[in-house]
């Protein structure tokens, strides 16, 4: 239980064979690919385990790895997972594979590094997931900002330096306050353990201001509005693998970090400050959803539908107070955080899936905008049906993932106050609106131009990742029992958690 | 009388230093007498074999677990000490091995450049083991002569001679401060041994003595080219030939920091509030100033003399906090720091070539393409010096943090924090231009695979110390524990 183990494997394996992809170099291209893809894989593969060994009947952190660190600041290398992060650790896993795919042969410039850039992001990514020492999960977070900063800036479009600094320097002012009230809750607790960082007494004042500074990270990661300005650029400029990994995991850092972090160190705060939170998330849902429907760039519209339905996220997460408010019970808590969570991984599946799909066509027209298309359907039926089906889970079609959460997330909403069901619930217009006119606008109607007239169907390559990538969408929109019962005892206790004061008496 | 064993046994943990004077004198004459062509390559080679001895004289002798006090306690010996001077040892003969390729490509490879930076180590060496205000004078002034000079070494150039004479001018001000300070010190307590004036300060103390600490302040500040006392620092480093910049801009803050510690922690520590406040101030504004001016800077010698200025706010905030948690802060932020600043410099002097000093930001445009290697390391020094994990810069910053909040001065942790955000402007944009940016094709840097490999070696240590940090901390611990 103490030693390395299968977590360690699954942070390190990525970055190893991410610097053996990098040693290997430009000229040897092809067998940096096969490596890249082999280490990819590996991840995955060596994932299972996690799942089938994992208790579901406890909330106790699982597959504990704990030694020595930073002795000076009483910092372990402590890993360990529960119901919330092992959804996302697997996440991150599988949604690396087609990154890797994407770029095979579409990456022409520095390919090499290229590859070894994702793969040491995801490495990293699942070291933020399984780190439950609060100095080490600060570390993995920090950490990533460089590949990332390099993605952007090397293989994006052409505002691409601009859109680089910009995500770099909001994240790093964000995450810089966080680490500051890090610092705070160490100097008070003498630990960075997480469970001692949960049970570590604060006043309301203290709590306040450790939620202000954490809300400074997590919000500019998810982003809530109104500082999602950097996301809409990154988005755009970055390559698509970018774009996948940024839509896909990183900003679930931010709602993972509400989960983790805020809810359970500052209840209280939490608690006060409720009122924040969902009015920024109803002002993302709608506002940011208005402002999708107008966007003439494919790339820009799904990062603001991101950013809209990251506001579920952010939504259900804090819901809880309201809903003992007004029903007096915490019965529906756990289906708000439910609902934040399931959105989560099926927004990971299908904004990286809507993402893979304006790359496939990029590739073949290089234009993101949706005037250049028309009637791809006449040109690529096969594509056109992946296209459909992932439109229709983003915009939250039964049957599909994207139904799940949101669903789960209005539900709870509904119990604690109707304006904000009645407001979520405007993204079942709006979301739908602004995708199903992308649909209608690129998909159908008739072949607008020579270039849409030459474009070929998917090939293999594209086809096994948007396919594989619509079994999951459609695995969790029909059975997202699956998903619950991972989360169930991790949600009741972070439930217990966010509902006991933490004031001292 | 005392017999020869007993007077040997009490000045016998001065021996690095009494090496070293024997090492520069023997030094000096081999370069006057081995005639020939390489001379120049003869001395620098025997220059670096003597810091080896060294090293080992300072291990063999200076490793004390107790403080011991030498030259009717002049002088003490104890680890902070000895963790200095082996810095001090280490960094100097890194930087002297990063510069003779320059030095020889810009024909100044004389043999005095290295005995010069020989003395200039025995002025670090004294001011870490000074226990007496007038070691720690002589120590100054020991380094900073041989700085002056080192800086104007290469006579025919006039930058370099403006800069010398700059740094001389204002640097003699400063001495003058410092023996003003002492002097009044002097006069208000009536001793210049640190121990005693330690004892005797009293928590309420008169306005001389606030006055007279002022003084030292203002040396202190000028020595570490702090904000507002750090004019000199751009023109310095700008103008002196790039392997100078590079030895003046990382083993002496290990002699300041001495100056520092031994100074105000120890000497004035009974009166820790007077000066914590005014070093409070001059952090902030090194930070404020430091990070603001490097934005504007095209020039990266400059740019780094203003990072380097930021860089000595955050030590400062560490003596600010007045706690030993502070202190060994400071210590771990300056040796962290001199191990980033190496390699910056060390880039620079590995990326020029003859008769073109890569010293301008437009140079490092596409150095990626032309020089993937050198481009790493930068790209690993950059973001280490910006305070981004894995990198140990991070940790540097981070335990400046920590001893901040446990004396709770919100304040200082929030502009600190802010200013490393600003900081982080500057050195990305470092990256952004090796990475992003395309240039015209030009040759790379002359620099051979042994030096590349020691640069290689810097960055790595950078990132392993970042992945690994319990030892240097662990290090840096022990030195202020006595």
């Amino acid at each position: 239980m103490q030693g390395f183990g299968i977590l360690s494997v699954l942070v390190w394996l990525p970055i190893v064979g991410g610097i053996a992809v990098l040693a290997l170099g430009d000229r040897r291209v092809a067998a940096a690919r096969w490596v890249a893809l082999l280490a990819a894989l590996a991840t995955v593969v060596l994932a299972i385990p996690l799942l089938t060994g994992f208790d579901r009947g406890t909330a106790e952190f699982q597959f504990v790895e704990r030694l020595p660190w930073i002795p000076a600041f009483n910092s372990w290398y402590h890993l360990g997972v529960d119901g919330i992060s092992l959804p996302l650790i697997l996440l991150t896993a599988i949604m690396t594979v087609p990154v890797i795919i994407a770029g095979w042969s579409v990456i022409e410039t520095r390919p090499t590094q290229y590859y070894a850039a994702f793969l040491i992001m995801a490495g990293l990514m699942i070291g933020v997931f399984a780190a439950i020492d609060g100095l080490l999960f600060y570390f993995f977070w920090e950490a990533m900002l460089i590949p990332m900063f390099l993605i952007i800036g090397v293989w994006g479009g052409p505002r691409r330096v601009y859109a680089t600094i910009k995500f770099f320097l909001y994240t790093f002012l964000g995450s810089v306050l966080m680490l500051v009230a890090l610092i705070y809750l160490y100097v008070q607790g003498g630990d960075y353990s997480l469970r001692a960082l949960h049970e570590l007494p604060l006043t309301l004042v203290e709590q306040r201001w450790i939620f202000l500074a954490f809300l400074a990270a997590f919000a500019v990661k998810v982003p809530m509005w109104p500082v999602h300005t950097w996301l809409p650029d990154a988005h755009v400029e970055a390559p698509t693998g970018g774009s996948v990994i940024l839509a896909a995991i990183m900003l679930k850092m931010g709602g993972y970090g509400f989960l983790r972090f805020s809810l359970p160190i500052t209840p209280d705060a939490s608690r006060e400050l409720d009122w924040l939170m969902i009015g920024l998330s109803l002002i993302a849902i709608v506002y940011i959803s208005f402002v999708a429907l107008v966007q003439t760039d494919m790339k820009k519209l799904i990062a603001y539908s991101s950013i809209a339905h990251m506001g579920f996220v952010t939504l259900g997460s804090f819901i809880a107070w309201d809903i003992a408010a007004s029903t007096g019970t915490l019965h529906g808590a756990a289906m708000g955080l439910d609902g934040a969570m399931v959105q989560m991984i099926s927004h990971g599946l299908v904004s990286g899936a809507m993402f893979l799909c304006v790359g496939v066509m990029y590739d073949r027209v290089h234009s993101r905008d949706i005037a250049a298309y028309g009637g791809v359907i006449n040109t690529m039926p096969k594509f056109a049906g992946f296209a459909v089906l992932f439109a229709f889970a983003n915009a939250g079609v039964p049957g599909t993932s994207g139904f799940v959460g949101e669903f789960l997330v209005i539900i709870a909403s509904f119990k604690a106050n109707f304006w904000y069901a009645f407001l979520a619930a405007t993204i079942l217009i709006l979301g739908a609106a602004y995708t199903l006119w992308l649909v209608k606008r690129v998909i159908f109607g008739p072949v607008a131009n020579d270039n849409v007239a030459r474009m070929p169907d998917l090939n293999g390559r594209e086809l096994l990742v948007l396919g594989s990538l619509a079994i999951g969408v459609l695995l969790l929109g029909l059975w997202p029992a699956l998903l619950l019962e991972i989360m169930n005892s991790s949600i009741h206790h972070l439930v217990a958690q966010m509902t006991t004061s933490k004031l001292p008496i | 009388m005392p017999d020869t064993q007993t007077a040997w046994s009490t000045i016998s943990a001065a021996a690095p230093e009494m090496y070293l004077v024997a090492a520069i004198c023997a030094v000096l004459l081999i370069d006057v007498f081995a005639g020939g062509a390489k001379r120049p390559r003869l001395t620098s080679t025997i220059t670096l074999v003597a810091l080896a001895v060294g090293a080992w004289v300072t291990l063999d002798y200076a490793d004390v677990s107790v403080r011991v006090l030498a030259f009717d306690g002049l002088y003490v010996a104890d680890p902070l000490a000895l963790v200095l001077k082996l810095s001090g040892l280490l960094f100097t003969a890194v930087a002297l091995l990063y510069s003779r390729p320059y030095l020889e490509r810009r024909g100044i490879a004389g043999g005095e450049y290295y005995v010069l930076a020989l003395t200039a180590l025995l002025g670090i060496f004294v001011l870490a083991s000074a226990n007496h205000l007038l070691t720690l004078y002589l120590g100054v002034e020991l380094l900073a002569l041989s700085l002056y000079a080192m800086v104007a070494f290469d006579r025919d150039s006039g930058v370099a001679a403006e800069a010398a004479m700059k740094y001389f001018v204002l640097g003699s001000i400063a001495s003058g401060m410092l023996l003003y300070g002492i002097s009044v010190i002097y006069g208000l307590t009536g001793t210049l041994a640190i121990d005693v004036l330690a004892q005797q300060l009293a928590a309420d103390p008169s306005l001389g003595l606030i006055v007279g600490t002022a003084f030292v302040i203002v040396a202190i500040g000028f020595k570490f080219g702090a904000v507002p006392f750090h004019m000199w620092v751009p023109d310095v480093y700008h103008g002196a030939p790039t392997a100078v910049t590079l030895f003046v801009s990382t083993a002496p803050k290990f002699a300041y920091f001495a100056l520092a510690y031994r100074f105000l922690s120890q000497g004035l520590d009974g009166i820790s509030p007077v000066w914590t406040q005014m070093v409070a101030v001059i952090a902030v504004l090194s930070l404020f100033v430091g990070n603001v001016f490097a934005i504007a800077q095209s020039n990266l010698k400059r740019m780094l003399a203003y990072s380097a200025i930021a860089n000595v706010g955050f030590i400062l905030l560490g003596f600010a906090t007045g706690t030993a948690a502070g202190y060994r802060a400071a210590l771990y932020y300056t040796i962290v720091y001199v191990l980033m600043t190496l390699g910056s410099f060390g880039v620079i002097l590995l990326a020029g070539r003859r008769g073109h000093e890569a010293d301008e930001l437009e140079d490092y445009k596409g150095l990626h393409s032309r020089d993937p290697m050198l481009a790493l390391m930068m790209l690993m020094l950059m973001f280490s010096t910006a305070g981004v994990p894995p990198f140990v810069g991070f940790w540097a910053k981070l335990a400046i943090f920590e001893a901040l909040w446990q004396v709770g001065a919100t304040w200082l942790i929030v502009i600190g924090a802010l200013a490393s955000v600003v900081g982080a402007f500057y050195y990305i944009r470092i990256v952004k231009l090796m990475y992003f940016d395309d240039a015209p094709a030009q040759p790379r840097g002359e620099a051979g695979f042994a030096l590349r490999l020691v640069l290689g070696l810097n960055a790595l240590a950078a990132l392993g110390l970042g992945l690994m940090p319990a030892s240097l901390m662990e290090v840096c611990a022990r030195a202020l524990a006595g």
